[in-house]
């Protein structure tokens, strides 16, 4: 059996319904242990307690920068292979990741005030993310307002394929402009600046969040699929309806 | 608690009830959709509509 039959609508509610029934428990699992990690990370000797901000604003930019990634990939599948599952996961993948963006900036809003000493400024990064955010907005208007599913998917996948070019800008918009915001200190070349007592509980919060977004991201697709269902049997009871 | 979150704490609850409400918004939002997704389905099947791919087996029964 190859890749796309394992991608056939029927076959992934199944599948999923056991994928889920292990990831659930799984994320509640690995919340559980970072959230012990976080609460009993000490405070940063520069930024005092606000450095607990961290363990979900960073998460969040991860995952507000992963669903665009993914729906990206979706993009390719729908305008490629025009496999409805793509659709599926790119229009699922959207307002989950339009919320974990708006986590990002609410989140970082308020650990910038104490440290900065403002909410908002518009810089590079925090102004490509405010991007990433109405980007988001965009493409969930576009699939609720073009009725026909595989045309809503073309087109949202055009927009979601050019609107990747903010993804490399987010991320290296603290290295090509002078920004409040600090550079990497996770990811670098030359290894993490962040101490080892703050960056395991960081790392196991990007854990937890991770799943957390599998969990939901394989509910929403499965919201849709059945959300497609109930529209082939309105279509089909209306085609009955209409005569022979 | 808040005491030991230093001067800050107001910031720091605040982060966290934001992610929390969000993230909660998120959960109630998907359940109520499938919840009210499947009972609209189970609607139309109990009045005789069916699915296109239910169809095709019928027409394959009766043509058995």
């Amino acid at each position: 059996m190859n890749l796309i039959e394992w991608a056939n609508p029927s076959r992934f509610l199944a599948l999923s319904a056991r994928v889920l029934a292990w990831l659930i428990p799984a994320t509640l699992l690995v919340f559980a242990a970072a959230g012990v990690q976080a609460y009993l990370a000490p405070d940063d000797y520069q930024q005092g307690a606000t450095v607990k901000i961290m363990f979900i604003h960073v998460p969040a930019a991860w995952l507000g920068i992963f669903a665009w990634v993914l729906m990206s990939a979706a993009a390719l599948g729908t305008l490629v292979w025009r496999h409805p599952l793509a659709d599926v996961a790119a229009k699922a993948a959207a307002p989950i990741g339009a919320a974990f963006t708006l986590m990002c900036l609410l989140t970082g809003s308020l650990w910038g005030r104490p440290m900065w000493g403002t909410y908002w400024v518009w810089d590079a990064r925090l102004t490509s993310v405010l991007v990433l955010f109405l980007m988001y907005l965009g493409v969930i208007a576009l699939w609720q307002t073009i009725e026909d599913p595989t045309r809503a998917a073309r087109i949202a996948a055009v927009f979601t394929l050019v609107g990747a070019i903010n993804i490399p800008i987010i991320k290296f918009s603290v290295d090509w402009w002078n920004t409040l915001h600090q550079s990497a200190s996770v990811l670098r070349l030359d290894g993490s600046t962040i101490h080892v007592s703050i960056r395991v509980p960081l790392l196991a919060m990007i854990a937890a969040f991770t799943l957390l977004f599998l969990t939901l991201q394989i509910a929403a697709m499965r919201n849709e699929i059945l959300r497609r269902r109930l529209r082939t049997m309105l279509m089909l009871q209306a085609d009955a309806a209409s005569g022979p | 608690m808040t005491a030991s979150l230093g001067p800050y704490a107001a910031f720091i609850v605040s982060a966290y009830a934001a992610a929390i409400a969000i993230v909660a918004g998120l959960i109630v939002w998907i359940a109520l959709d499938r919840r009210h997704l499947l009972r609209v389905i189970k609607e139309l099947e109990t009045r005789g509509a069916t699915r296109r791919s239910q169809r095709v087996v019928e027409r394959k029964n009766e043509l058995v």
